[in-house]
């Protein structure tokens, strides 16, 4: 059905591992005309910042960019639910000809007025810097009426792709802090940084923190409030899981506070046991490193028995993975190994070069690794691979359930924690209602 | 999360709180699937075309292709033609569809991108057809766009013969499930008129599972068909918002005269399809539509006494919201707050004189927010909400129970593929409604007054 010589404008972005040298082309914009699975600037902010509990996040653009945002990250707080609201100026035609900024500094006024915020959040979309709004101005006006912290999100939407979003996000993450450092730093606390809580999942790694010794100070962005985000630079390490949206701001804390950063990933046994080590490594305390032993024992021993059943059931089933960025794709390879089963095709709509060198290095020969594919590649390398189960996103499911393809929600739209030791167990039993499941037999 | 809705009402000047609409694209995209093997295409920002295959995949569960001309920062500054042109390019070499829809976004239509001339002048293979129409999404909202597409499908594709008219009928069945406009055709077969409906999303995003993915469902209008509307003797279009505006077009272009009628859900807007049908065709209601009614009616006296003077209220999409409120007064309820997020002063005008007419008082309100309707309940409580997903909130937070009929419903599975329409469709949400008014019933009823007759 695909044209095969136009996928061969594609080439540079997919390839088999064993047969072609030259690594998978990715970070580039994607070709006018394709079905990307991509979004834009706007989308990568509000991911990264919508899940800050007590902040409104006022949209300022036509009503569309709201409502398609309208809590659908998923993501679990234990304090305020302001941010679970849909906030927009819902910019009219008469604003477009005569600018919008008298309808932002209303709408900002009412908000406030309305909710008592600490914190407000506005971001730009597409015709916002065509109108030439000086969003900067009206925030910083409203931030000295206010007496809050009302921040501007430079996101419109043609100015690059996700990613330039979640910069865009941690740019205005960064204003939040003072901006002045370094500051004094309190002893076994930790940042989390890249985990958006959904389902819960932040409350699993910040209770297996709890019970080796650190304190988890402020999370990025999953149940964080303006308040613990304020206090990010007392912590002494930063962990990062999401290194796509977040490694810019580890960067800069870095840089700015002195606080050094450490990858980790949570997802399956060995990425989450290997995380909790090095972050144990990272302190002095001898006792944290014995903790953290004993901790992964235990939850080690329990959740290796439940895993053991699924292990026999998935032998000879294969894996397509297409999610949203790197760390996720690689934890996904060793997860999947750890179930038994194959992965033989994976890809990522931002994934950076150094994730695609590392999922290279994991996957077996012959697995397909592409970058920005598009549902019509999906389709051809699943089928052709022989692909029973793939791992996605929203747009992701229907295309494999029309296939005959078991499914799992590895993004906004899952239900169980998939995080931590209990998190391998969720997943495998994902996996297992999907790909187990008796509908298949009717296809 | 709306524990800090504030009761006292005050006057709102600028933006939205919870909006009841989205904007104008993505309406444009749901109607260009309703085309046999078209791919829309959203001129604009990967992020606009992303969100609306998302939202329209929540919906309908099913894939949902377009392809975007996924601007960059350039392309902004120089206009969008080279990446239409490109796209176009791409479109039919790798997509291969027979139509490719473009329809553009609020970035697009203030850079003023001129889609006709660059579609002129681009590389369009033989054989092979480009539309468009404007969708600026800072007017209207996605009915608007729904609207707009179908009037670019007249603009592009519809022609006149010349020729006396033909004995068919156009079908503009406005912004619905595929399963509505099943049931909306199966209506018009038992007639025994031929018809052409367009857009029509029946078999494209209710395809049925074959486990294999077939890019260009079987489904939808086919272009010969859309054509051949400009010889119709007559356009139904049904829903005031997202049909008029094209079957006028039509009216205009080739002659075919326009008639609006509700979007035919409850007995009353289904009659009067089948009345209008029976009087240009001279057919009679074959025997089959006259037992639905009656069985139709049947059903509403049998559960009359549940509904009547049970209070609710009801807001989603103009033309879906305005038969509502119509069918609901039919049973007997009393729908005290009406609200749209579409603006419009028709909505307000219709639903008042329906109101007025049954000697009901309400708050109706077209460009309104699910803010406002919520401060509306807190002051005026009902016992039933009808509307889209999005209610779930105001349900949860002011205990009320909640029937889902509308565009998007996120949360709830099958909606897609059974009619709200017709005579069958009222007995669906006549169950839907009884369900959950009894539901309730059960659920709050202490131990002596709990039931098992109802």
């Amino acid at each position: 059905m695909v044209n095969e010589q136009a996928i061969a404008a594609r080439t540079a972005s997919i390839k088999t591992k064993g047969q072609q040298k030259q690594q998978v082309a990715c970070d580039t914009d994607s070709v006018a005309g394709a079905v990307s699975q991509r979004a834009c600037v706007y989308s990568g902010a509000r991911v990264v910042l919508n899940p800050i509990t007590d902040a409104v996040h006022l949209v300022h653009g036509p009503i569309g960019c709201a409502s398609y945002t309208w809590d659908i990250r998923g993501s679990l707080s234990s304090g305020s639910e302001l941010y679970r609201n849909s906030f927009s100026t819902d910019l009219q035609e008469e604003d477009v000809i005569f600018g919008g900024e008298k309808k932002l500094v209303s709408s900002i006024d009412e908000l406030v007025s309305k909710y008592q915020p600490e914190l407000v959040f506005v971001y730009s979309t597409c015709i916002v810097g065509v109108i030439g709004d000086d969003l900067q101005a009206v925030c910083k006006a409203a931030e000295k009426k206010h007496n809050i912290r009302i921040i501007p999100v430079q996101s419109s939407g043609f100015a690059g792709n996700k990613s330039a979003g979640y910069r865009a996000a941690c740019d205005a993450l960064l204003k939040i802090m003072p901006n002045e450092g370094p500051v004094e730093q309190k002893g076994n606390t930790v940042n989390y940084l890249g985990d958006f809580n959904l389902a819960g999942e932040i409350w699993i790694i910040k209770d297996y923190l709890k019970r080796i010794g650190i304190e988890v100070n402020a999370t990025f962005t999953g149940d964080s409030s303006y308040r613990t985000l304020q206090r990010a630079p007392q912590a002494a390490l930063n962990i990062m899981q999401c290194a796509g949206s977040m490694a810019y701001l580890a960067q800069r804390m870095e840089d700015i506070y002195a606080i050094p950063y450490l990858r980790v990933s949570f997802l399956g046994l060995t990425d989450t046991a290997a995380s909790l080590r090095s972050i144990a490594a990272s302190f002095s305390d001898p006792m944290l490193a014995h903790r953290t032993e004993a901790l992964i024992a235990t939850e080690t021993a329990t959740i290796n028995r439940q895993l053991e059943a699924y292990r026999t059931k998935f032998k000879g089933k294969k894996a397509a993975i297409f999610v949203g960025g790197g760390f996720k794709a690689i934890s996904l390879i060793k997860q999947f190994r750890e179930l038994n089963i194959e992965v033989v095709m994976i890809g990522t709509q931002t994934g950076k070069q150094e994730d695609y060198a590392v999922m290279q290095e994991l996957v077996n020969d012959g697995t397909v690794i592409l970058d920005d594919a598009n549902p019509a590649e999906l389709e051809k390398f699943m089928v052709e691979k022989g692909a029973n189960i793939l791992v996605g996103g929203v747009k992701e499911r229907p295309l494999a359930y029309k296939l005959g393809v078991a499914f799992i929600d590895h993004n906004h739209d899952r239900k169980h924690p998939l995080s931590g030791f209990v998190g391998a167990v969720n997943f495998a039993q994902e996996v297992y209602s999907t790909l187990c499941s008796p509908v298949w037999h009717y296809v | 999360m709306l524990e800090c809705t504030p009761q006292t009402i005050t006057e709102r000047s600028a933006g939205k709180i919870n909006p009841a609409k989205t904007c104008q694209p993505i309406g444009a995209m749901y109607a260009a699937l309703g085309i046999h093997k078209c791919l829309p295409h959203s001129h604009g920002s990967q992020g606009c075309c992303s969100y609306h295959r998302m939202h329209l995949t929540r919906h309908f569960r099913d894939p949902i292709m377009a392809t975007t001309s996924s601007f960059t920062e350039g392309a902004c500054v120089f206009g969008g033609g080279a990446n239409l042109k490109t796209a176009i390019k791409n479109v039919f070499a790798i997509y291969d569809p027979d139509v490719m829809a473009i329809h553009t976004t609020c970035l697009t239509e203030t850079i003023g991108d001129d889609i006709p001339s660059i579609i002129s002048s681009a590389e369009i293979p033989a054989g092979k057809l480009v539309i468009h129409t404007n969708t600026p999404s800072y007017v209207g909202s996605h009915i608007t766009g729904f609207a707009n597409m179908t009037k670019g499908m007249v603009n592009y594709l519809a022609e006149s013969d010349g020729k006396p008219k033909k004995e068919q009928v156009n079908l503009l069945p406005g912004f619905v499930n595929p399963g509505d406009m099943l049931e909306i055709k199966r209506l018009v077969k038992a007639m025994g008129i031929k018809f052409i409906m367009f857009p029509d999303t029946s078999g494209v995003v209710d395809s049925p599972m074959t486990g294999e993915y077939v890019m260009y469902p079987s489904g939808g209008a086919k272009v010969e068909d859309i054509r051949d509307s400009g010889n119709s003797k007559l356009t139904l279009a049904l829903g005031s918002f997202a049909s008029t505006d094209p079957a006028h077009q039509l009216e205009r272009k080739c002659k075919v005269p326009a008639l609006t009628l509700k979007t035919p859900i409850g007995i009353k807007a289904t009659d009067e399809l089948l009345m209008a049908l029976r009087q240009s065709f001279v057919q009679e209601i074959p025997a089959e539509l006259a037992t639905e009614r009656g069985q139709l009616v049947d059903v509403m006296t049998d559960t009359h006494f549940h509904f009547h003077g049970k209070k609710v209220a009801i807001f989603g999409d103009p033309d879906v919201v305005i038969a509502l409120t119509e069918f609901v007064l039919s049973l007997g309820m009393v729908p005290i707050h009406v609200l749209t997020g579409t603006p419009g002063n028709a909505f307000e005008k219709k639903v008042n004189a329906m109101l007025l007419e049954a000697g009901v008082s309400a708050r109706v309100k077209a460009e309104g927010d699910l803010f406002e309707l919520h401060q509306w309940l807190k002051h005026e409580p009902v016992d039933l909400l009808i509307g889209n997903t999005y209610g779930k909130y105001i349900a949860r937070a002011e205990d009320i129970p909640l029937v889902r009929i509308g565009f998007p419903v996120l949360d709830r599975s099958v909606h897609s593929y059974l009619p709200v329409v017709g005579y069958k469709g009222a007995m669906r949400i006549i169950e839907m409604i009884s369900n959950a008014l009894l539901d309730r019933a059960d659920r709050d009823a202490k131990d002596e007054d709990f039931e098992l007759v109802m």
